[in-house]
């Protein structure tokens, strides 16, 4: 009885590799075959064409659906515009986000803070459907709410369209912005903001100088939630869009009947998303995440 | 130290399940390219032949194999699950003993798709579908003499060219429906007659304009270019060579400009009138129907310049195992008392003269104009648009429906 539990012991501790190969060969097969598989599976699709009348896949190589991307103004001013959207978007959330998550981290009563996640965090527990169509509703020109509260104003409602969809998306994703710059300025130590005060520097070169520098992570983060989920959506430029579209948009309309085509446009925001992160991790930012 | 062992453990783990999957994955594309490119030059050879998908059943239709396997579009078949009174299958299954397997599909594109994966015995295809089956060997002749359904079925819907081939019918006509033109009584104080209002640049009614967001409607451009630009010849507004495609387009541009936005869904649709978002623009008689049973304000009615429309046809799937519950199925959904009831509740025109005796509202047929050949004569039935011309021209190539999609994607992008 203890020879055996010995012995499996002693191989387990003999052979560290295989018992790490065991440990992390499904989470790492799960994420090769089933992610980066299915990436792939796209790619390669970009370069097959389809057959004209029935619109099944033949697999011969080609470039001819980049090309048709990239030659196309329309389907270029649908890239910058997607582009667009996402820049803005989590611009507004930051905005947002900022004076929210420094509230809740450093004024409001510590008591208070879990209430105040919560809080962020019930808009998430709703379906995106039901937000999505809620906003419908709000951005209804004339008779819509948000119009009602801007008249006063001599403001209409934005309506349908490009700001629809920017005001929607950015109340989809803000809770994604403002807990990791919650979480980050809970870790600002008290004693930075008591000593940058006592060697004279005022509010703004503070949050300049000392709460920047330790949160900057945190936006990053943020930014990446906010950038990457506003890049892949097409539901909201649906149902609030007008006749505003986005790349999504684009691979769903074309999926069923150009599967190829459909795979080149959603190749797109993939390497956009991939550029962004490049750039994010040569700014040094996700070192100290 | 510890990390970095573990880093390196993984990062070979994952070199190796790499290598695997590309391996797995180039062979198993190579299998099925050279599967693929079979199954395409088919479709080619065999819509040389004068008869695609083989011969029709010679029947008689004997006892059900105990299932057929039913791809439809959703309200088509329904055994009480929806509604409880609302239920044509059941009986079927026990006078029959053909079980009913029902998936349904959103979209003709979706259909198309689903019936070349197979599995399925009948499809209720509309004619943007229909002609893509038959030319890709997917579905088989129907012969009509084992439907006595058939009989009763109007006219106008036989043996045309979405549902048959050289004369040969290729499955049941089921119901039809035009698209109208419809508009919010409070934004557009006149009846409105025309699509005019729809595409012409100096309409009153910019940004409050609303259209159907398919490829398929491309047609309804080609429909009214047909009345205001004789010029261009067209015939048939499934077969435009290019030129003529090419001012259709040019019309949708200058639609686009007009569009408050385009709708699909089409409760969005109901939603979007009755609030006044949307003043004018394309819809269907179920749409208006429910927009009024809303309360709300809203007129509809089939243009002077003609519209587009689906008739839609139950077709059997080529070498289905199950061929006698399936000709049992379409002789069964093709009758008086379920051709009234699915035409109900799905609110278009039945297709079986009968039904008109056996509706709940007996005003139905009128309201859908059923039996009334003259409204029906103008209505262009969705089809499959292909590079030989559908209208007979042999002088020149017609745009097939994949350049249709891209255009219409290049369009709303």
């Amino acid at each position: 009885m203890t020879t055996t539990t010995a012995t499996s012991r002693g191989f387990g501790y003999r052979h560290p590799n295989l018992r790490l190969a065991g440990l992390l060969s499904a989470p790492m097969a799960w994420l090769v075959v089933v992610y980066l598989g299915s990436l792939a599976a796209l790619f390669l699709t970009a370069f097959w064409t389809v057959d004209d009348f029935t619109g099944q896949l033949v697999r011969t190589f080609t470039l001819k659906n980049f090309q048709q991307v990239f030659t196309s103004s329309a389907y270029l001013g649908s890239v910058v515009r997607t582009l667009g959207i996402a820049l803005l978007v989590t611009l507004f959330c930051l905005v947002l986000a900022m004076p929210l998550a420094f509230f809740m981290a450093r004024v409001a009563r510590p008591s208070w803070r879990p209430l105040l996640v919560a809080l962020v965090l019930t808009p998430l527990w709703a379906s995106y459907l039901v937000k999505v169509y809620a906003w419908r509703a709000m951005l209804q020109p004339e008779t819509g709410v948000l119009g009602w509260f801007l008249a006063p104003f001599g403001l209409d409602s934005p309506g349908y369209g490009f700001l629809g969809i920017v005001i929607t998306l950015t109340y989809l994703w803000l809770p994604y912005m403002i807990l990791p710059i919650y979480a980050g300025l809970t870790r600002l130590p008290d004693s930075m903001l008591d000593a940058s005060a006592d060697l004279g520097a005022k509010g703004g070169r503070t949050f300049r100088s000392v709460v920047m520098p330790i949160i900057f992570p945190s936006i990053v983060a943020g930014s990446v939630f906010t950038f990457s989920l506003s890049l892949g959506d097409y539901i909201t430029a649906q149902i609030v869009g007008g006749k505003v579209t986005m790349l999504g948009n684009i691979v769903q309309t074309t999926y069923v009947t150009n599967l190829p085509f459909a795979a080149a446009v959603a190749t797109i925001p993939v390497v956009i998303v991939l550029l962004y992160l490049f750039a994010v991790r040569r700014s040094g930012a996700l070192d100290n995440l | 130290m510890q990390t970095k062992r573990l880093l390196k453990v993984a990062a070979v783990g994952s070199a190796v399940a790499m290598l695997v999957a590309a391996c797995g994955g180039s062979t198993s594309g190579d299998s099925s390219s050279s599967a693929a490119a079979g199954g395409s030059a088919a479709p080619a050879s065999s819509a040389a032949a004068a008869a695609p998908g083989g011969a029709a059943y010679a029947g008689p239709v004997g006892e059900g194999e105990g299932q057929v396997n039913v791809l439809a579009w959703p309200g088509y078949v329904e055994n009480g699950s929806t509604d409880p009174a609302v239920d044509w299958v059941t009986d079927f299954e026990k006078e029959t003993g053909c079980k009913v397997n029902l998936k349904t599909f959103g979209t003709s594109d979706e259909a198309v798709k689903l019936v070349q994966g197979g599995g399925w015995d009948v499809v209720s295809a509309s004619g943007d579908a229909t002609l893509r089956l038959i030319y890709g060997d997917s579905v088989q002749p129907v012969n009509t003499d084992l439907v006595p359904s058939y009989a009763d079925i109007f006219e106008d819907l036989k043996l045309q060219s979405f549902n048959s081939v050289n004369g040969v019918p290729y499955g049941i006509p089921h119901g039809r429906g035009a698209n109208l033109i419809m508009w919010n009584t409070d934004k557009v104080t006149t009846p409105v007659d025309s699509w005019a209002d729809t595409f012409e640049a100096d309409s009153p009614y910019a940004g409050a304009v609303t259209a159907y967001d398919s490829p398929i409607f491309i047609a309804d451009a080609a429909v009214y270019l047909m009345a205001t630009q004789p010029e261009l010849g067209i015939t048939d507004p499934y077969a435009l060579d290019q030129t003529q495609f090419d001012a259709a387009m040019a019309l949708l541009e200058q639609q686009k400009a007009l569009v408050g936005e385009y709708w699909s869904d089409y409760t969005k649709a109901i939603q979007a009138f009755n609030s006044g978002t949307t003043a004018i623009g394309t819809s269907w008689q179920v749409i208006a129907n429910l927009a009024k049973a809303e309360g709300g304000k809203v007129e509809a009615t089939k243009a002077k310049e003609g519209a587009t429309g689906w008739s839609d046809t139950w077709m059997i799937v080529n070498d289905t195992p199950n061929i006698n519950c399936a000709y049992k199925w379409v002789d069964h959904i093709a009758s008086p008392e379920t051709n009234a009831q699915v035409a109900e509740w799905f609110g278009e025109a039945p297709s079986n003269a009968k039904s008109c005796d056996l509706t709940a509202d007996k005003a139905f047929c009128e309201t859908f104009h059923a039996g009334d050949t003259e409204y029906w004569k103008d209505v262009y039935y969705w089809n499959t648009p292909t590079a030989t011309c559908l209208d007979g021209r042999t002088d020149t190539q017609c745009v097939p429906y994949s350049e249709w999609a891209t255009a219409w994607s290049a369009l709303r992008s």
